[in-house]
């Protein structure tokens, strides 16, 4: 999943430079609160750790192998910022000393193997193994679905960041001039493998790390649970994957054709021939504001991103004004969970 | 991925990590010989070459991206970098999976357009004229980037490479840690090597795949809990040590006359091949 140099477009790569940062500083600042100056060896040496495991032939059945990236495994341990950092150091010593992954494409590995990896391990995690107790079975579980999820969420942020770049930089004939395969060839083929094999290793060795730590070492597999009184379930998480959605929107402006069962009259028109009758007295019955997605004076894909935008903010406003009528006097009391 | 005879994952672990070991000791070998890239101030050197990477990376022509491979091998010569290393090293282990990726994009069920060579009629399979192009394209782009990547890292030492990256602004914390993952990467390595070579000496006979994973995943526990062992220790030897929470890097770079004519060179070229290749 190591992307090299050559793969992206330098626009890409600054792209993901620039996704990745926010999430550094965030990461940097977290760490620095929790940890302090211990953290520069606990980081320093969970990264050696990680590079050391990537290193791993892991035997599969049928007599293949493949190696584990070690993010889940980091997430558990270190929590999703630290993880992010450590995961980090990783792949910068394997651009930078083993010409490992690209130096330009650094930000965008970085992006999906040290931040969203980290991130979807960390809650998976935290969704299945809850407050069961560290010795449990349902945290063996909860590593492996951590594992296996983690790493093709990441897959997929890879496939998706090649697979735009046909669409996006090509000669004036066409010719592609980075990763060649559109999104429909790139998803599969990358996605195909990580479910069935690559995250499978990851999966296995998280789930046969979390037993061994069980074991053989508890207070590593305390060392990131949260602290009672303090919640592990923060809402800005789900609002920075709002906004990234947000952001990938225009990506259905590649897309052909309407989607399925969405038709408006005139595309029935084409399709059928004829508009059915009920449908065409009822069409004029509510003027969109905002008709496809366009804002009236933006370009079209900034059009996007503002409806795109407005669509969550009146969503996010009718869903606290639902809450606030639902809430009884005296719910506050509860305890925060 | 890599097809392995069943049992054999120890001796395929232990390759890797010995790899790893004999790569790096072999670059900080070439690292310290004297060369043209390896006189050079690392901070200039990093700057330069990620102007000539963008370069590269922006070059919409096969040409310029033949000429600046070149470049790369001319300054391998001009390094003391064996040639014959230095492509393999680019050409047979990194890109190998660019090729894989690069063979179907050749043919016009991924790329249409004009036909050069039909393999089959009926429907028609053929090598196009676009595909040939795009993978040439991808095959070039990523073996140049590579080349220059890999020529840094062959002829800067790693204290250097660090101490220039500090210099052009990379966070103090970031890079000691960074320095000292980077040192403990290779006690790890060695505490793998030897735990793969103690198992595999003890084992007659093959280890099936399910009873390999339990092992492989104690030798990975092991490792981890030995890291937050040494995370504690080092701790301690850094506060004995004085340690205050600002870390300090040495650095003695002194730009000379030839940092200055090697920048203005590679600026030109940099400049110049995104001109010709736009």
């Amino acid at each position: 999943m190591h992307i090299p140099d050559g793969y992206l477009s330098p626009a890409t790569c600054a792209v993901m430079y620039a996704a990745a940062a926010p999430f550094w500083y965030r990461a940097s600042r977290r760490v620095r609160e929790t940890l302090s100056h211990r953290a520069v060896p606990l980081l320093a040496l969970v990264s050696a750790f990680s590079f050391v495991i990537m290193m791993f032939n892991v035997p599969l059945p049928g007599g293949t192998t493949g190696h584990a990236v070690g993010g889940a495994i980091a997430a558990i341990v270190l929590g999703p910022w630290g993880a992010t950092i450590a995961i980090s150091i990783a792949l910068a010593i394997q651009a930078l000393f083993f010409g490992d992954g690209g130096i330009l494409a650094f930000g965008a590995n970085a992006f999906n193997m040290a931040i969203v990896m980290p991130l979807v391990a960390w809650y998976t995690y935290r969704a299945i193994a809850s407050r069961s107790p560290l010795a449990s079975r349902r945290r063996v579980l909860a590593g492996a679905v951590a594992g296996w999820l983690s790493l093709n969420v990441a897959a997929l942020c890879a496939a998706v960041e090649f697979g735009l770049q046909p669409y996006l930089f090509h000669t004036a004939d066409g010719t592609p001039l980075y990763q060649p395969y559109t999104l429909e060839v790139a998803i599969p083929a990358m996605m195909i493998p990580h479910l069935l094999a690559a995250g499978m290793v990851e999966g296995v060795i998280t789930a046969l790390l979390v037993t061994y730590l069980q074991r053989a070492n508890q207070p590593i597999l305390a060392l990131a649970e949260p602290t009672a009184g303090v919640t592990g379930w923060r809402l800005w998480p789900l609002w920075v994957g709002l906004a990234a959605l947000v952001i990938l929107t225009p990506l259905g402006l590649l897309a052909s054709g309407t989607a399925w069962g969405e038709w408006g009259a005139d595309e029935l028109q084409g399709l059928l021939g004829f508009v059915p009758q009920g449908l065409e007295g009822l069409s004029g019955l509510w003027p969109a504001p905002l008709p496809d997605y366009a804002v009236p004076g933006l370009g079209v894909v900034p059009g996007y991103l503002v409806s795109a935008a407005i669509g969550i903010g009146l969503a996010a406003a009718v869903l606290l004004v639902i809450g606030r009528l639902l809430a009884r006097p005296g719910a506050g009391a509860r305890p925060q969970v | 991925m890599t097809m392995l005879r069943r049992g054999d994952f120890l001796a395929g672990s232990l390759a890797a990590v010995g790899q790893a070991l004999e790569g790096t000791l072999f670059a900080e070998e070439i690292g310290c010989r004297p060369g043209l890239l390896q006189g050079l101030d690392p901070r200039v050197k990093i700057g330069t070459f990620l102007l000539l990477l963008i370069a590269v990376n922006l070059s919409r022509s096969l040409a310029v991206l033949a000429a600046l491979y070149l470049l790369t091998l001319l300054l391998a010569w001009s390094s003391r970098v064996p040639l014959g290393f230095f492509v393999r090293r680019v050409w047979i282990f990194i890109p190998l999976f660019t090729g894989l990726i690069a063979l179907p994009a050749i043919l016009n069920i991924f790329t249409p357009g004009q036909p050069v060579l039909v393999l089959w009629s009926n429907p028609l399979i053929a090598v196009t004229a676009q595909g040939l192009r795009t993978a040439a394209f991808l095959l070039l782009r990523v073996g140049t980037s590579v080349s220059f990547a890999v020529l840094l890292i062959l002829t800067t030492p790693w204290n250097a490479l660090l101490e220039a990256l500090g210099a052009l602004g990379v966070p103090e914390a970031f890079l000691l840690t960074l320095a000292m993952s980077y040192r403990y990467i290779y006690l790890l390595l060695h505490t793998a090597s030897d735990m793969f070579l103690s198992r595999r000496s003890r084992l007659v006979g093959r280890l099936d795949a399910a009873e390999g994973r339990r092992w492989l995943a104690a030798a990975m526990g092991a490792l981890l809990d030995r890291s937050f062992q040494l995370s504690n220790e080092v701790y301690l030897a850094m506060l004995s040590q004085g340690f205050r929470g600002r870390p300090r890097l040495m650095e003695g770079f002194r730009t000379r006359g030839r940092d200055w004519l090697w920048g203005g060179v590679s600026l030109f070229v940099a400049l110049g091949a995104i001109y010709l290749g736009s």
